[in-house]
């Protein structure tokens, strides 16, 4: 882990890497440059310049948080990425980096807010999670000093969180699976311009099923269409997958009263929050980009002996602000009232 | 990484297994389960749930009702280090309830951990209302309330006057002399052990932030203390200092120290002197049955006394006193002597009592028998405060010592 506001070079290749040719993102990629050849001011005038044109772009403003957090402007990058998490609160890197300004000021609980923020939006978020033990580990320290009456000390050793440099969705080095997605088209109400993968051969996403209302879904959809992966399955698992599907469907339709009405009165939320905190949440996420894709690819499903079933497959994940991101999830499922109902959702296995 | 349901098995285990065995032998003693009374708002109940919901694994909870419990109680570093704990186990497995850096003096966190057994063994071991405290034989009509301290369980109770019988009114969290109980010398550092009563009520504008919200002397040392040759003073029943809600279990100088808030409860209805503060090792519990016979028993031998003084019969009178009694200054002989004389002389003795107070002294094995007598005599009436040991030898009840009070 690197210390803020150090940069991390072994970075530059990746991120290098992530840039397509875009005009946009050569300048982005120059401003880059010019930050890491420790020539912030020159970065900043280039940044700027792309800003004059596009003020709302995700990229150029992440890149000059980045630039003021380098060079100690602790008040400006946390104005510039505090406002990024509220324009696109889907994307988790803006909260992490929020999160180590917080905490170099010390303000480990703000950090803590932010970095679970971030999780929250990408739960496989390997950098926040890391960063988050740190908090974790900060504010345990301040609450045993208070218990007990004694100053530990450790105060000094704010800096210790990294600060992402890349503006990628989130999506783990690991399991990422990068999706064709031409750049997106500044329309008036000016998306983000993310960077753009490079398209992979690894898995197409297929999409859900068709949704008659998706117009602007349809703008971004460049994906080839693939027909909905029906494993062949007992009639009883049928019925599951076509739960998750009509999910995933609800999803990437937008339509959050649908969505939300696929989970149970018993579901736990994922941070232990209140229910109605975790739908608010849910909504400005799923409100947020113009549109989404949600994919289910290849499906296992368990019964369980309580009558629980377990669905674990690969979601594949696009919108117009977030490139893709592939996780391993696992829904938990329960029959109420004839209808499956998820109970419990969880990345990974 | 960030979750270790191990680590905070241990933590609940390492605090609730040992609470478990407390709660195992102590269940077998007098005390039973839980009389719902009247009581303080302090944070046991909160503390409870918190180590219930880490005893089921239910983390996110337990830190709710953690975060809850320090916004009620901001200075209560209980709670602090159980939060401590809450986040350092999402770093890393928990070696031990109160995982600190190992820089830190471990006593600092046994303290925490032995006010949080003493709290919780409390919370589940309320006085049952079939049984009474076994020193409490008689309080004197005007006494509205008494207090006892248990010192093993850092426990004051408060029992208040109904007939002259103590009834359970509420129990409170209190910190004890650094090196135990049983004070004998000045800077021992211990807390004394028998009957002393509020002597005086110190406002808080007269003490340093130490004593909290006020402080209420008790009359250490006391006759008894005095016959022993024990020495030291300043024995206060006191609050706590604005930066912590609670201290350790073990940590005055001897005095008996309250949260605040409790302070302020018991402190509305202190009588200054009048109201008793038993100290005890432990309190001895027993039915209301057996109190009562003892009591009814020890009251004939009270009132046989009285008689045979009024009929100036100077055998059947004196057949009341010890072979070791005292007067202070006195010893049987003198004392039979003396009365001999003294009543023989009389046309006549009456003898009223009244405010009959009736109290085993802890660790000891005679009972105070404290009262206001009106003396009256052909030739002499007083009326004074006086009091008796009364102790139980070869099955008859006698006076082991008798003086003013």
């Amino acid at each position: 882990m690197t210390s803020f506001p150090d940069p991390r070079p072994a970075l530059a290749a990746l991120v290098a890497a992530l840039f397509c040719a875009s005009a946009m993102a050569d300048d982005i990629q120059d401003a880059n440059k010019l930050l890491k050849s420790g020539q912030p001011q020159q970065a900043l005038e280039r940044v700027n310049k792309l800003l004059a044109a596009k003020p709302k772009d995700a990229q150029a403003r992440f890149l000059k948080g980045l630039i003021y957090a380098d060079q100690g402007n602790a008040k400006e990058a946390t104005e510039m990425f505090l406002q990024l998490t509220k324009d696109y609160p889907e994307l988790p890197e803006p909260y992490n980096n929020l999160a180590v300004i917080y905490a170099s000021q010390g303000q480990y609980d703000k950090a803590r807010g932010a970095l679970e923020q971030s999780i929250r939006t990408h739960p496989s978020y390997a950098t926040a999670y890391e960063n988050l033990g740190d908090v974790y580990a900060k504010l345990a320290s301040q609450a045993y000093d208070k218990a007990l009456q004694i100053d530990s000390g450790n105060a000094g050793a704010k800096n210790k969180l990294a600060l992402v440099r890349e503006l990628v969705g989130g999506a783990p080095a690991a399991t990422a699976v990068a999706a064709a997605k031409p750049p997106v088209v500044a329309a008036a109400a000016a998306p983000a311009t993310a960077p753009t993968p490079a398209p992979a051969t690894t898995t197409a996403p297929k999409e859900p099923t068709k949704e008659p209302a998706a117009v602007a879904a349809a703008e971004s959809k460049p994906a080839p269409e693939k027909p909905v992966e029906k494993p062949a399955a007992k009639p009883s698992n049928a019925e599951i997958l076509d739960a998750v599907n009509a999910w995933a469907k609800a999803w990437a339709s937008k339509n959050v009263d649908a969505y939300l009405a696929f989970y149970a009165k018993e579901f736990k939320t994922p941070g232990g929050e209140a229910r109605t905190d975790w739908e608010k949440a849910r909504r400005v996420r799923i409100d947020a980009p113009k549109s989404i894709t949600v994919t289910v690819n290849a499906p296992k499903v368990s019964l369980s002996a309580d009558g629980q079933a377990s669905v674990t497959f690969r979601q594949g994940y696009s919108s117009d602000v977030i490139k893709t991101a592939t996780t391993i999830k696992t829904l938990v499922l329960a029959k109420a009232e004839g209808r499956w109902l998820i109970v419990q959702e969880r990345v990974g296995n | 990484m960030i979750s270790s349901p191990g680590g905070i098995a241990r933590l609940a285990a390492a605090l609730l297994l040992s609470a478990a065995v407390c709660f195992a032998t102590e269940s077998a003693s007098a005390l039973g389960a839980g009389l719902a009374t009247a009581r303080s708002d302090g944070p046991e109940n909160a503390l409870s749930g918190v180590l219930e919901a880490i005893d089921d694994n239910r983390l996110d909870i337990a830190m709710q009702r953690v975060e809850a419990l320090i916004a009620a109680h901001p200075n209560f570093r209980l709670a602090h280090l159980i939060r401590g704990d809450l986040l350092m186990a999402r770093t890393r497995p928990l070696e031990t309830f109160g995982d600190v850096p190992k820089t830190v003096p471990r006593e600092k966190v046994e303290d925490l951990r032995a006010e949080a057994l003493s709290r919780l063994r409390a919370l589940r071991d309320r006085p049952n209302g079939n049984r009474v405290p076994r020193y409490v034989l008689q309080m004197q009509a005007d006494e509205k309330q008494l207090l006892m301290v248990d010192s093993r369980r850092s426990r004051l109770y408060v029992f208040e006057n109904v007939g002259g019988r103590p009834q359970y009114v509420a129990d409170y969290y209190v910190t004890l002399g650094r090196n135990g109980v049983e004070k004998t010398r000045e800077g021992d550092q211990k807390t004394p052990i028998g009957i002393y009563h509020v002597i005086a009520n110190l406002p808080r504008q007269k003490l340093t932030d130490f004593y909290g919200i006020g402080a209420f002397p008790i009359d250490y040392p006391n006759a008894w203390d005095r016959s022993l040759g024990r020495n030291g003073h300043g024995i206060w029943l006191h609050g706590t200092p604005s930066d912590t809600y609670s201290r350790p279990p073990r940590a005055s100088d001897g005095c008996i120290v309250l949260a605040n808030a409790d302070l302020a409860v018991v402190g509305r209805t202190l009588q200054i002197g009048l109201t008793p503060v038993i100290i005890a090792d432990e309190i001895e519990w027993t039915d209301a049955a057996s109190l009562e016979a003892e009591r009814a028993e020890l009251a004939g031998a009270f009132e046989a006394w009285r008689a045979d003084w009024e009929s100036r019969n100077a055998d059947k009178y004196l057949s009341h006193y010890a072979e070791r009694f005292s007067s202070g200054d006195q010893n049987l002989a003198e004392w039979s002597g003396h009365k001999r004389k003294v009543n023989g002389a009389k046309s006549w003795i009456k003898v009223g009592v009244s405010r009959v107070s009736m109290l085993r002294y802890p660790r000891e094995k005679f009972v105070v028998v404290s009262f206001d007598q009106d003396y009256r005599s052909n030739n002499l009436s007083n009326v004074m405060r006086k009091r008796q040991y009364w102790i139980k030898e070869d099955g008859r009840w006698r006076i082991l010592y008798e003086g003013g009070a």
